[in-house]
């Protein structure tokens, strides 16, 4: 069975003038199906707007679907009695570190979710030395979050989530207010929860290099999933992904480059190293 | 200098004070608070004193981080001292022209000055070593019998809570936004006061509208974590009275006994009156 299956879903909202009244109603997500099985890396991209942080806020019931359905783990995120059992089940961290901690010591606030579902005292320390642990965060336990660097709080956040044991993180963006430094931080931390804890991930981003480690990535555009498939598949269609506006590895481009001034360089090439190895066999 | 704002900073330290129970630091931080108007001459601010000194040694937090906390407060200070001493009505010391300053007015600044100025680093000592979440959990259970008359105590307390957790975030928010403001030839400085009271607006919209977006990100990041209200959730920790709660409810108990006794039993006067007895 999969974990999340998302059957057309549409979501729209109204559009309004300055007066209040509406204006138009607009479709963040549009006729939207796809299936996440347990244990896959997901990659949706898009650029701003494309509608991928509305489609995931559909998968832990933030928002619920106008037409179509989400069922996550058999359950449909219409169903208040779920409600609480869906967000313990897929977890979800945000873009803005600040506004998500709720702690003022590291430790509370990954405390906080388990505390909210019911966890017993003894069990919850137990649950937050772990998830800091995993997330590599367990030396800075005592500290004030807001001593933390950006790559650090995502990582805290991540342990948050972590704590109340889900089948499934979605990050919605979770490296668009990080320097490179923290971003890396962020993307093995992500990296090693998928590998070694096997927990399925949903990373939205609009960073195409953050994609390269996913099983199989979702290309969004005006509400529409318009690309699906591997890494490599997607990003040998650099063309397509120019004119949505993402911005294509430079790796990618140029190998891309290089082809089409006739150099015999093979296509899908996704990372430096291939990079390198592909032009030293030609060289 | 608007960083520097202390008041519900936590210091993280390992201290007696630190692992007492929340409950113990706001009672006994209503009880010092109490305390301080309690008596009327000297030897019970002496008293004060030592008592705040040993509890600030205790906490292992550094003094110049209450100090600190003062700064918000020397408005309010300098008046306080000023209006007491030109206001007080006895016999005068000093005449400036129309002012006096009496013996009496003198007397009733000083004591009035450092009564707020404990008042302030008192309560710093609690928000220092307490975390936010900490000392809402110790509110929130010394309510909790106002529950039974429908009154909200775990909503109020959750709120608090964030409320403080978020001050440096703010802070930090209105320095970069003056500082953005500034560049825009923002004029913070004028010696015009109607002026410089309206050179805050452009600070304060930004602000607000920031704390909004921020409020709005925070509800959802909690809701996304399963936060329904207070019922059926658990505590990291468990409130309970350990052996150095009571000890301290104890010492606490006494403090308040001699801070009433010792200013009306050292008096000279009634201690001569004592030896003439004996």
């Amino acid at each position: 069975m999969n974990l999340i299956e998302a059957k057309n879903v549409v979501f729209e909202y109204f559009r309004r003038n300055k007066d209040g009244e509406v204006d138009g109603i607009n479709r963040a997500v549009d006729d939207v199906s796809l299936d996440i099985s347990q244990g896959d890396f997901i990659a949706i991209l898009g650029h701003n707007g494309s509608g991928k942080s509305t489609l995931a806020k559909h998968m832990n019931a933030i928002l619920y679907p106008s037409e179509g359905t989400v069922v996550v783990d058999g359950m449909d995120t219409t169903d208040e009695d779920k409600l609480w059992d869906i967000r313990q089940t897929t977890g979800m961290v945000f873009q803005n570190p600040d506004n998500q901690m709720i702690g003022t010591v590291v430790e509370e606030d990954v405390g906080f979710g388990p505390e909210n579902i019911g966890v017993p005292s003894k069990e919850i320390w137990e649950r937050v030395a772990e998830s800091l642990k995993c997330v590599g965060m367990y030396e800075f336990r005592k500290k004030s979050p807001s001593r933390l660097s950006g790559g650090q709080k995502q990582r805290v956040s991540i342990a948050g989530v972590l704590a109340m044991h889900p089948k499934c993180i979605i990050l919605d963006e979770p490296t668009a207010m990080l320097d490179p430094v923290g971003r890396k931080e962020v993307i093995r931390a992500i990296r090693a929860l998928n590998d070694v804890e096997k927990i399925t991930i949903i990373l939205i981003t609009h960073y195409m290099e953050e994609a390269v480690y996913a099983d199989k990535v979702f290309v969004m555009d005006k509400g529409k999933v318009v690309m699906q498939g591997n890494p490599r598949e997607i990003f040998s269609r650099s063309k397509e992904l120019q004119e949505l506006r993402l911005t294509v590895p430079n790796a990618t481009l140029i190998a891309d480059e290089l082809r089409s001034r006739g150099v015999n360089i093979p296509e899908g090439i996704i990372s430096e190293e291939e990079l390198v190895e592909a032009l030293s066999t030609i060289l | 200098m608007i960083r520097e704002i202390t008041l519900g900073q936590y210091y993280p330290a390992d201290s007696i004070i630190h692992k007492l129970d929340p409950r113990v630091k706001l009672m006994g931080t209503i009880f010092f608070i109490i305390s301080l108007f309690l008596f009327k001459n000297f030897v019970g601010y002496i008293v004060v004193t030592i008592f705040l000194i040993s509890v600030i040694k205790l906490s292992k937090v550094p003094f110049s981080f209450m100090v600190k906390g003062m700064k918000a407060i020397v408005f309010l200070l300098m008046l306080t001292v000023v209006m007491n001493m030109f206001m007080t009505v006895g016999e005068p010391l000093v005449t400036l022209g129309k002012l006096t300053i009496t013996k009496e007015g003198l007397r009733s600044a000083i004591f009035m000055g450092l009564r707020l100025m404990y008042l302030v680093i008192g309560s710093s000592v609690m928000t220092l070593t307490t975390t936010p979440n900490n000392l809402t959990d110790g509110m929130e259970k010394l309510m909790n019998p106002l529950k039974k008359i429908k009154v909200p105590v775990h909503e109020i307390s959750m709120m608090m809570s964030i409320a403080l957790s978020f001050i440096p975030t703010l802070v930090e928010e209105t320095d970069k936004i003056m500082k953005a403001q500034t560049a825009r030839c923002a004029d913070f400085e004028s010696k015009n006061l109607i002026k410089r009271v309206k050179s805050y607006i452009p600070v304060l919209v930004p602000l607000f509208i920031s704390a909004f977006r921020r409020a709005n990100d925070l509800a959802m990041a909690m809701e996304a974590r399963c936060y329904n209200g207070g019922e059926g959730r658990t505590k990291m920790y468990p409130l309970e009275y350990k052996k150095r709660d009571r000890i301290a409810y104890a010492i606490m108990l006494i403090y308040l006994i001699l801070t009433v006794l010792l200013p009306r039993i050292i008096p000279f006067d009634l201690l001569v009156g004592l030896l003439f007895k004996a």
